[in-house]
């Protein structure tokens, strides 16, 4: 087991943090933290690096308890915290060959690693990394992440602020280093990015919702979803919500996923409705469910509290 | 060992890279001693004053030219009317007024007693305490030279000898106040900034993250800024050798090991700071009022500490910069070796072993 967390809780005065959480991420394995800022997926990478200490519950990493052992794993992770955490003053490669010095190893002997990532950065290896785009920070931290070739990396949001297409490669690059053996915990609070790993955790208010892979996550979905459109985005999300039989109305693109709370919901029904409301063009086509209707889903009850913005 | 090399390149890049730092490292030092050397003076030089003559007469006037003559004081204006003193302070032209009585002669003649009254405008104490004194040695000098024929039975001579300084030159007692206060500034201020300017920007994280042991951490932050330091305490040697001409009486290598010593207490004190606070701001904050503000009010370099009131006195001991002050004082001015200075330098040095335990044991593996 790369990873074991058991029954780890946290809190910071009055705010619980972390509420009993518990799994387990196999060697090898991408695994997924997903969930809403203020989740507790910051504070679970930092118990996990040795960082900080749970108020109760055990974990280890690569067999190596947190707390006894933080002298070993702090040997043998690579950690990217949140925020960008190189040292801006310092160019591409000084800042590669600082990490690697103090890892106690070189940029050539580990370069089979890195090679690829650091291929693309390599045009500005002059360049202050504090004057680079946000895609190649990303890139440079995970390069610097990786060049004492951990056995287990720790990516805490590593996509956030990053363009779509540095976000696509990001994750192209994070499915071959899980290919060379490393065991990866990722989070994210973008939904879409679920789908890539091997397993995910849903996580809410430092509670865990659901461990799955991400097949298995969306068949739970309970109901039939609908993807409604018509020509007015705005009353329409209004009249859906209005709408007495509704289960679940969330924008989702150009339609709306929508649920119905009876079980021998017709389509038809809501057409008319939304038809009385003056609404025209009027779409209602079944879908599949995506993790972000099952979050949506599984975090309901405490969704009013908070806002739905804070889910990207 | 190579870890430590590859730390402490990494921390010249930083030093180096940024303007900021690098003028608080060399700028200041060269500013602080030139300033404090030329501009910040006790002495008096060419004070504009005004005479009020009401008798105008053989007496009078040669008083008058003495005072002129004397490199200290230039007569600006001559006041003819009582009323127009106030006026003459208030504009500010000048610094103080010599009023001569009525018929100075003559009184002087007949009573063996004549007035002069010196007003000296105290909005500044220590110059108008100056100016009334220069003015008296005057006047005792005339004094002399009139009563040269007649003996007075009974007379004490003070003769005065200034001894270490005998030409009063406040830079004597600057020097020594402003290498502490630069090397404190320089070793605390900018080891701490540089510590939690690692915390600020995360890169302390992943520090943490890392084989790096916190020992290996601080000293790979403090030995750019001894190294530093000593450059800096080299710099102001040297400016006033050459530029204030004031020679260093005693051993350079004494001087050398005890500037390092004060500069390794200072940097303590700097880890120690960075321990406790958050950010740049609050580390610079706590750098410029805990440590800046005593060294210069508490330590004896400005203020003497024999004047202070007994609590502040108890309280100046707790500073290291008193002990520092003293010994290279001790050693630039009078010369002295180790076993003069023995005593204050044992305690320069328990205190900077103090320092150094209380900041690694307050030194945090984790982020809380």
């Amino acid at each position: 087991m790369s990873i074991s967390v058991s029954n780890i809780s946290k809190s910071y005065k009055d705010v619980k943090a972390l509420q009993n959480i518990s799994f387990e991420v196999n060697e090898g394995e991408l695994f997924g933290l997903i969930g809403p800022d203020g989740a507790g997926k910051t504070t679970l990478f930092r118990i996990l690096t040795t960082l900080l200490f749970a108020d109760e519950g055990s974990a280890t990493v690569a067999d190596y308890n947190v707390v006894a052992d933080y002298k070993k794993i702090r040997n043998n992770v690579g950690y990217m915290p949140g925020k960008f955490s190189l040292y801006q003053d310092l160019t591409v490669e000084e800042n590669l060959s600082f990490f690697a010095t103090i890892f106690g190893t070189t940029i050539e002997e580990n370069y089979d690693l890195i090679k690829e990532i650091y291929l693309q950065i390599e045009p500005f290896k002059n360049r202050r990394a504090g004057k680079l785009s946000g895609g190649m920070k990303q890139k440079l931290a995970l390069c610097c992440a990786l060049i004492h070739k951990p056995k287990v990396l720790f990516l805490d949001e590593p996509t956030t602020g990053v363009d779509p297409v540095s976000r696509k490669e990001f994750w192209e690059m994070l499915k071959r280093l899980q290919q060379k053996g490393i065991t990866i915990l990722v989070s994210t609070p973008y939904m879409d990015e679920a789908e890539l790993c091997d397993r995910i955790a849903l996580l809410q208010d430092g509670k865990i919702l659901e461990i799955d892979t991400p097949q298995a996550i969306i068949n739970h979905y309970p109901k039939p979803i609908f993807n409604v459109g018509a020509n007015n985005m705005y009353q329409l999300i209004n009249s859906l919500n209005d709408y007495e039989y509704n289960h679940s109305v969330y924008p989702f693109g150009e339609f709306v996923h929508y649920t119905d709370n009876r079980s021998d919901f017709d389509p038809k029904t809501l057409k008319d409705y939304l038809e009385s409301k003056n609404l025209t063009d009027v779409v209602i086509e079944k879908t599949v469910a995506t993790i972000e209707d099952t979050f949506m889903e599984l975090a309901k009850p405490s969704f009013s509290k908070t806002s739905e913005h804070n889910v990207k | 060992m190579k870890r430590f090399k590859g730390f402490i390149k990494k921390e010249f890049y930083h030093i180096f890279r940024d303007k900021r730092s690098l003028f608080i490292l060399f700028g200041m030092p060269i500013a602080q001693i030139l300033l404090f050397g030329f501009a910040i003076t006790n002495e008096i030089n060419n004070v504009d004053i005004a005479i009020l003559d009401h008798s105008k007469d053989a007496t009078t006037n040669e008083i008058i030219n003495k005072i002129a003559a004397s490199e200290y004081f230039s007569i600006k204006q001559m006041v003819t009317r009582e009323a127009d003193i106030a006026s003459v302070f208030q504009k500010g032209q000048v610094k103080a007024v010599l009023n001569f009585e009525k018929d100075f002669s003559k009184n002087l003649i007949k009573d063996h007693k004549a007035t002069i009254q010196i007003i000296t405008d105290a909005t500044d104490p220590n110059t108008a305490n100056t100016i009334s004194n220069y003015v008296s040695a005057i006047l005792q000098q005339y004094q002399k030279e009139l009563n040269k024929d007649i003996t007075i039975a009974y007379q004490i001579v003070p003769a005065t000898r200034m001894v270490y300084n005998p030409e009063l030159k406040s830079v004597y007692m600057f020097v020594p106040g402003v290498m502490t206060i630069i090397l404190m500034l320089v070793s605390a201020m900018m080891t701490s900034i540089s510590i939690t300017r690692e915390k600020e920007l995360g890169t302390m994280e992943i520090l943490l993250v890392s084989p790096l042991k916190p020992f290996q951490v601080i000293i790979g932050k403090v030995f750019p800024y001894i190294f530093l330091s000593i450059i800096n305490a080299i710099v102001i040697v040297m400016l006033s050798i050459f530029i204030f001409n004031m020679p260093v009486q005693g051993s350079l290598v004494l001087l050398a090991l005890e500037s390092i010593l004060f500069i390794i207490s200072a940097l303590a004190l700097g880890i120690l700071i960075s321990t406790i606070s958050a950010t740049q701001q609050t580390a610079m904050m706590i750098s410029l009022m805990g440590l800046m503000l005593p060294v210069i009010l508490l330590s004896g370099f400005i203020f003497p500490i024999s004047s202070m009131p007994f609590p502040l006195q108890i309280i100046s001991n707790i500073i290291p910069a008193k002990w520092f002050i003293i010994i290279i004082k001790g050693i630039m001015l009078k010369g002295v070796g180790l076993e003069y200075i023995w005593k204050e330098t044992l305690i320069l040095m328990g205190m900077t072993v103090f320092f150094i335990a209380l900041s690694v044991k307050k030194y945090k593996i984790r982020l809380e």
